[in-house]
């Protein structure tokens, strides 16, 4: 059995976070507010660190910490905009903080559609034109012709300018069989590593904690 | 949504900066320009269309039916709604989505004086989620029963929300839970504990290796592009809808892609076969 504070405290809580599958009790709640609580400051102490000193002041007023170099102050636009968003705290400000909001939406949904779309669309639709007909290789054919025709009907059950009726109904119900033949081979694949991880709980709380297993 | 038509296009034509290009890419390939200068038309045509007036049709979703029942049934139960945006923050284009359907749930809510429970991951998705809930409770008509103490900043850390939010539904026990966004490891956390508290379940999400755990544990499910389609749906915005039908559009000369690449690739005709992989990124 372990002698480490830290490893008793580890598998208590363990204990406490699985004691839900029973029903939630008072340990689950303690092992829940802590879980909450800790990881709340320990983000908000993160961010102060990083973000407002490191990024914002350090670099904006580098001789106020001691600092050598000239002060850069464009990083004071991205505090300004945090100040929008808090303005919502001041009664009659509250529209300030749209600004701020608008903002980082406009701004990060314009950088993160870049890697979406190549990611998702782009690469995708070059993998999938592929020969329908590979001579003398039967499997290659199979696996090419299952794999457009299910992209392609697919996509066409997320046409949603028709009803999914008659000749349309078929194709879609066809993706559909599609989909969840993909998400039942994924969800079986999560499932395996789920429990890999349940293992590994497992082996710290009889090996690491208890002492009663050795790996 | 326009945008995000747009864009697509635009990446098509960029593609080949990720080979290395350095020359602007609509320069090196002006077939590709073309392309792209055409479907920002399409997309125009039925952005400006649908700002006319003539909403394009979009067909109805069976997840979206069984909102209105879901809180029908929290109402005659004297429970509240649970909703969760996802573990996105408001510069996901999932958690937008999320919460333009959140403002037709809040309404709905509070139509029916149902309460409506919202943990949120981020605060800034808290922010824009409590402006969203409160007009939607001026739109019902019921500004009185809007309680921004039930939209709630819970933690940053993934799983300490999860566990928060698992207690709530054990807890409050939550006639319907609603999940819409971006979820990762957590959706079957989540689902299963709903699913175990007898809630109706409905959720929707572009998360792919996510979907699985919703279609099993949910009883309904938006899947990938439904979510979009439900957020112009519900809102019946112009230019959301003009957007969908524009996307529809898009989604079947793509179609046509694929399919006139296959051809060509099997035939082997090998320069227009390059030619569709040189569009589509092949560079």
């Amino acid at each position: 059995m372990s002698h480490d504070l830290g490893v008793w405290v580890a598998a208590l809580l363990t204990l406490a976070a699985l004691s839900f599958l029973y029903k939630d009790n008072l340990f689950y709640r303690i092992a829940e507010n802590i879980f909450v609580g800790v990881s709340s400051a320990w983000v908000f102490a993160t961010n102060i660190h990083s973000d407002l000193i490191d990024d914002m002041l350090l670099k904006a007023f580098p001789h106020a910490f001691h600092q050598p170099g000239p002060p850069d102050l464009k990083p004071l636009w991205g505090g300004l905009i945090g100040l929008l968003i808090l303005s919502r705290l001041i009664p009659g400000w509250t529209s300030l903080s749209r600004w701020g909001i608008a903002f980082v939406v406009g701004f990060q949904t314009g950088i993160q559609l870049f890697g979406a779309i190549v990611g998702n669309v782009l690469l995708q639709l070059n993998s999938t034109i592929v020969p329908l007909f590979v001579p003398r290789n039967l499997s290659a054919t199979l696996r090419n012709g299952l794999g457009t025709l299910g992209t392609f009907t697919s996509l066409s059950y997320f046409y949603f300018s028709r009803e999914q009726k008659g000749w349309f109904g078929v194709v879609t119900r066809l993706g559909v069989w599609f989909l969840m033949i993909s998400f039942g081979a994924a969800y079986g694949s999560t499932v395996m590593t789920r429990m890999s991880i349940l293992i590994g709980r497992l082996q710290f709380l009889l090996s690491t904690w208890l002492g009663v297993i050795h790996t | 949504m326009i945008k995000r038509g747009v864009f697509l296009f635009l990446f098509l034509s960029a593609s080949p900066v990720f080979a290395g290009d350095e020359k602007p890419p609509m320069l090196a390939h002006p077939y590709v320009l073309v392309t792209m200068l055409l479907m920002i038309a399409i997309l125009y045509t039925y952005l400006l269309t649908a700002k006319k007036g003539k909403l394009p049709f979009i067909r109805t979703l069976p997840g979206l039916k069984a909102i209105d029942e879901a809180i029908g049934r929290a109402t005659e139960l004297g429970k509240p709604v649970l909703y969760l945006s996802g573990l996105g923050d408001v510069d996901n284009i999932q958690t937008l989505a999320a919460l333009s359907i959140l403002s037709h749930v809040a309404k709905k809510a509070a139509e029916y004086d149902t309460p409506l429970i919202m943990p949120s991951m981020y605060s800034v998705t808290m922010v824009t989620a409590q402006e969203v809930i409160k007009e939607a409770h001026l739109r019902a008509g019921r500004p009185d029963t809007y309680n921004p103490d039930n939209v709630y900043y819970v933690s940053d850390e993934q799983f300490a929300f999860v566990a928060h939010t698992n207690g709530v539904m054990e807890r409050m026990r939550p006639a319907a839970n609603i999940y819409m966004g971006a979820y990762f490891g957590e959706s079957l956390i989540l689902a299963e504990t709903g699913h175990a508290t007898g809630a109706i379940q409905i959720a929707g999400t572009a998360e792919t290796s996510q979907l699985p755990f919703f279609v099993v544990a949910c009883d309904y499910c938006l899947i990938g592009e439904e979510l979009y389609a439900a957020s112009a749906y519900l809102s019946q915005d112009a230019k959301q809808m003009g957007s969908i039908k524009a996307q529809d559009v898009v989604r079947l000369i793509v179609l046509g892609f694929i399919l006139v690449g296959s051809i060509l690739e099997t035939v082997n005709l090998p320069h227009y076969a390059d030619f569709f992989q040189k569009v589509l990124g092949g560079g």
